[in-house]
């Protein structure tokens, strides 16, 4: 076996380069094709007739008009009599019909009798929750009552952060074909080795049966992992009908059942001795994922600084509201913002600069190294000593200037991943996996690694992706495990292929395998360059049978036979510049500084790319992103995206974004990087506004309505 | 001015959609107006012409092809684009003219085509995303796309490109406050918009003759 590593950073040729992602071309000319661009010969087109409710129970339902259409080719009743909805837009019923707007004119002629029950939508006022609140959890850490009496400089405040969406561009949806005794699924999913055993005990069919197609999906961001009951109901239509049956979620619907985050509220209290030493914590936190309860997860509250002396307890309260998934790094831009924000309140009680307040605290974090050398780098970027002023020292005029910062982690190791690989004797050399590109550039850092080991020119590579079960088995694209894992099952199915490989070439060459070595599109001996064979001619050596192998990931493997290819765990340090206008409330980003670590560097244009889009997304969830929901009716009312608002590309400022790669990453091995950089932003924003207009703007998203209210000291939490 | 603010102001017909039609029986423009059974019994104007509410002909020009559909006159320009002519590169995202994912050219300027009735588009120059690149070569600002890695999903991408084809075509040299209101018409949620401004920078260089710099290629 051989032994797996990366090659030495002077030697690499491919690695670490700024490569163009190899998808670009298909996705800048339309011909990318989406899963909810499919279309099947005599498709079918499904729409769902969705409870108005946020919690009833279903009297009757009366489908009669709807089957007797024409163009109505099939109805099905998802919960009927009896059944108790518990959010509004849950699904009820669903029709198949020959175009979507026959659909639409179908489920309006369903007739379904209700009765109200009461509901609970809204969690940010605790004091209301009564019932809904869930048995709260607690944790104690030394001893906080002792402590606290014993710091010079206590703050108390709360803060909150309410659900977001997660806004996929392309919908949750999917297209299926069951034909027989088997079916094909076009699914907009994270999951595609995990897709078909979701279908298959609810459908009774053997998961072996069914097949899962996907080239490219709009976008996931952790909601794109389940089969759900749409899937599941397009499935039975297709089987009813005998026809493929398409469904993709309409925009509300996508927005309410389909992806959100969980809340965080918060009311803390800090407490630091005279020199900024962080000694006493404690945060009573409550939020909602939905009916089960849930909201953020204390074991993260503190976020990433731990002081000795803690007490926490969390409430979760069940709301009629569509159920919360996996949003881009769960629970920690919530928890970020909470500890931040009550830590950078206290740094400004004892009249300390925010920068100097941590680095002081550094030894309570568990790489308190690396941010320092990441803290320094980005003050450096932002210039943070030469702006920064304290909360009463403002900036002259209506509009404010400010400053903030924050610090954060995550995992990110390889997943479970396996790769088949396949040199044919012509020299064509194509990798396959059941994984999926979800626009981070899977199928670019595959390529690239091949290209890598074998010396051959990124484009001779072929990498095939997006089915199951025809390609092996590789992991749902969260937690950043994807590039992980497929780096470290490419590398070492190159090098095992390259262990079968070298003897069949080395008789032509005179030489022993362990002599020799790719290098420019060659097979050469080590030190001698002239012995070579091209790649094709090396090939021919297989005779007519292609070599095959597969290497693989274990994500739980600690080996040492496994080699550093891959590793987990990182920082990264993020700062806000923000101009507020005190008279309209108005926040607008000037510039914001990412310095980011990942390991060994795959691309480093994709790599930006990925911290690039974090901000922008963390600016967006700082700035305007909010589920607001009505509470006398129990209804989303921004269901739509004029109203549940992205930034632009005005809204974004100027961005800064500065990978930390010393020897010391590169030597790590490879890193998920797709979460972190979204971690910090609403933190690093919301201490920005702090700083500029001298009073804390308390809850996220920091709209006009939130600032203007906290500059008139009123408000607080449900402004 | 802002490309898609544009497109809204541009014309009175792009505010209509089929639930409204059927909800309150709208006349959408002076002379056409789309058949739903609420309007049959409504005094129509004289000298308007209705349509459906049945499929009816109608002739629309695509990257300079005619095509011929028969179509319920309350379908849009985007699913007739998408579900009948398969040309799926505009996408539907958020259906209400705000995202701009649907983005097309219509007689050179951008529209969102979710706001525009299939009906409408007849004797105009409808260009999509698929029309842009010619054979292989990619059009500039397909090109700086790519260059500079401006996208991720890429569900927003082709809106985006046809968004920045119709602003370049109107600034040549755009400054980057022109570009941040000119292209605030277009969402996307994997963030692109750094790479994107890039690309649109670089496509202005090429078309004042300065191919920008040139990138390492490794590919």
């Amino acid at each position: 076996m051989p032994e797996y590593k990366w090659p030495e950073k002077n030697d690499r040729r491919v690695l670490g380069h700024r490569l163009n992602r190899l998808d670009g071309r298909a996705k800048v000319t339309g011909k990318a094709k989406y899963n909810s661009d499919v279309k099947l010969s005599g498709m079918l087109y499904a729409k769902f007739l969705r409870c108005p409710h946020a919690h009833a129970k279903v009297i009757s339902i009366d489908t009669s008009a709807a089957e007797k259409m024409s163009g109505v080719k099939a109805v099905r009743v998802i919960q009927g009599p009896g059944k108790e909805i518990q959010w509004a837009l849950d699904d009820i019923a669903v029709v198949a019909a020959v175009d979507e707007a026959i659909a639409e004119d179908a489920i309006r002629q369903i007739v379904v009798q209700y009765e109200k029950l009461p509901h609970l939508v809204n969690e940010d006022d605790l004091s209301k929750a009564g019932e809904h609140m869930k048995p709260p959890s607690d944790q104690v850490k030394g001893d906080p009552d002792q402590a606290f009496k014993e710091a010079d400089i206590v703050i108390e405040g709360e803060y909150g952060i309410p659900v977001i969406t997660h806004c996929c561009l392309e919908p949750h949806g999917q297209v299926i074909d069951w034909k027989d005794d088997s079916m094909t699924v076009y699914q907009s999913t994270q999951n595609v080795s995990g897709m078909a055993n979701q279908y298959a005990q609810p459908l009774e069919m053997p998961a072996a049966n069914i097949s899962i197609i996907q080239d490219h999906v709009g976008g996931g961001y952790g909601s794109k992992f389940g089969a759900d009951s749409w899937g599941l109901e397009t499935a039975r239509l297709a089987k009813d009908t005998g026809r493929p049956v398409r469904n993709f979620l309409e925009r509300d619907v996508e927005l309410f059942v389909a992806g959100t985050r969980p809340s965080g509220f918060a009311k803390i209290k800090a407490g630091a001795k005279q020199d900024g030493t962080l000694v006493a914590w404690q945060a009573e936190s409550w939020g909602t994922s939905g009916l089960g309860g849930g909201g953020i997860s204390m074991q993260v509250l503190p976020y990433v600084i731990n002081p000795p002396n803690v007490r926490k307890k969390h409430t979760g309260i069940a709301t009629n509201t569509g159920p919360a998934r996996a949003w881009r790094a769960p629970n920690h831009p919530q928890t970020c913002w909470l500890t931040f924000a009550a830590l950078d309140d206290l740094a400004a009680k004892l009249n300390m600069n925010p920068f100097d307040f941590y680095v002081k605290n550094l030894k309570l974090t568990e790489r308190s190294e690396l941010y320092l050398k990441e803290l320094k780098k980005a003050a450096e970027l932002m210039g943070w000593r030469e702006k920064w002023h304290s909360r009463n020292q403002q900036t002259a005029g209506p509009v404010k200037q400010g400053l903030g910062l924050a610090f954060h982690t995550w995992g990110g190791r390889g997943h479970d991943s396996t790769v088949r690989l396949v040199i044919d004797p012509d020299g064509s050399v194509s990798l396959s996996a059941g994984t999926q590109d979800i626009g981070t550039g899977t199928t670019t850092v595959i390529a690239m690694v091949a290209a890598e080991t074998f010396g051959l020119p990124v484009n001779a590579i072929k990498v095939n992706v997006g089915r199951s079960p025809d390609y092996p088995r590789s992991g749902p694209s969260g937690g950043s495990t994807t590039v992980g894992g497929v780096c470290a099952a490419t590398r070492r199915a190159c090098q095992l292929a390259l262990e079968e490989f070298y003897p069949k070439v080395a008789p032509a060459l005179g030489a022993e395998p362990s002599q020799l070595e790719t290098a420019g599109g060659r097979i050469q001996v080590k030190g001698n360059p002239f012995k070579n064979l091209s790649w094709n001619k090396a090939a021919a050596r297989l005779g007519v049978t292609p070599l095959e192998v597969t290497g693989k990931n274990i994500s739980a493997s600690r080996r040492a036979s496994d080699g550093k290819l891959i590793d987990s765990g990182v920082g990264g340090v993020q700062m806000a510049e923000v101009l507020v206008d005190t008279e309209t409330g108005v926040v607008k980003m000037k510039k914001f500084v990412a310095v980011q670590d990942c390991g060994l560097i795959v691309n480093e244009k994709l790599a930006e790319s990925q911290v690039y889009g974090a901000l922008i997304m963390g600016i967006s969830s700082a700035l305007t992103e909010e589920r607001v929901m009505d509470e006398r009716t129990g209804t989303l009312l921004n269901g739509e995206m004029e109203f549940y608002k992205l930034a632009g590309l005005g809204d974004i400022g100027q961005l800064v974004v500065h990978m930390w790669k010393d020897l010391e990453q590169d030597r790590r091995g490879v890193i998920g990087l797709g979460e972190p950089p979204v971690i910090s932003p609403v933190a690093a924003i919301g201490n920005a506004v702090a700083n500029a207009i001298g009073v804390r703007v308390p809850r996220a998203p920091f709209i006009p309505r939130r600032v203007l209210a906290a500059l008139q000291n009123k408000g607080g939490l449900f402004a | 001015m802002a490309t898609n603010q544009e497109s809204e102001a541009n014309s009175s017909l792009e505010v209509s959609r089929r639930g409204f039609l059927r909800g309150a029986g709208a006349v959408i423009s002076s002379s056409i107006v789309a058949g739903a059974e609420s309007l049959q019994s409504s005094p129509k104007p004289a000298g308007t012409q209705v349509f459906g509410p049945g499929k009816v002909s109608m002739a629309l020009k695509v990257n300079g092809i005619a095509r011929k559909l028969q179509l319920e006159p309350r379908i849009t320009l985007l699913d007739a684009l998408r579900s009948e002519l398969e040309l799926t590169g505009a996408k539907r995202v958020c259906d209400r003219g705000t995202c701009g994912a649907c983005t097309v050219i219509i007689d050179g300027k951008p529209a969102y085509a979710c706001s525009i009735l299939a009906i409408q588009g007849q004797e105009k120059d409808i260009r999509t995303v698929e029309g842009l690149a010619q054979g292989n070569q990619l059009h500039p600002i397909q090109q700086a796309f790519v260059d500079h890695d401006a996208q991720q999903c890429g569900y927003c991408t082709p809106g985006l490109v046809m968004a920045c084809k119709a602003f370049l075509d109107k600034h040549p040299n755009p400054t980057l406050d022109e570009i941040r209101v000119g292209l605030g018409g277009n969402l996307c949620r994997c963030g692109t918009y750094v790479g994107v401004t890039q690309a649109v920078l670089q496509s202005s260089k090429h078309q004042t003759g300065n191919l920008g710099r040139k990138r390492r290629s490794y590919a």
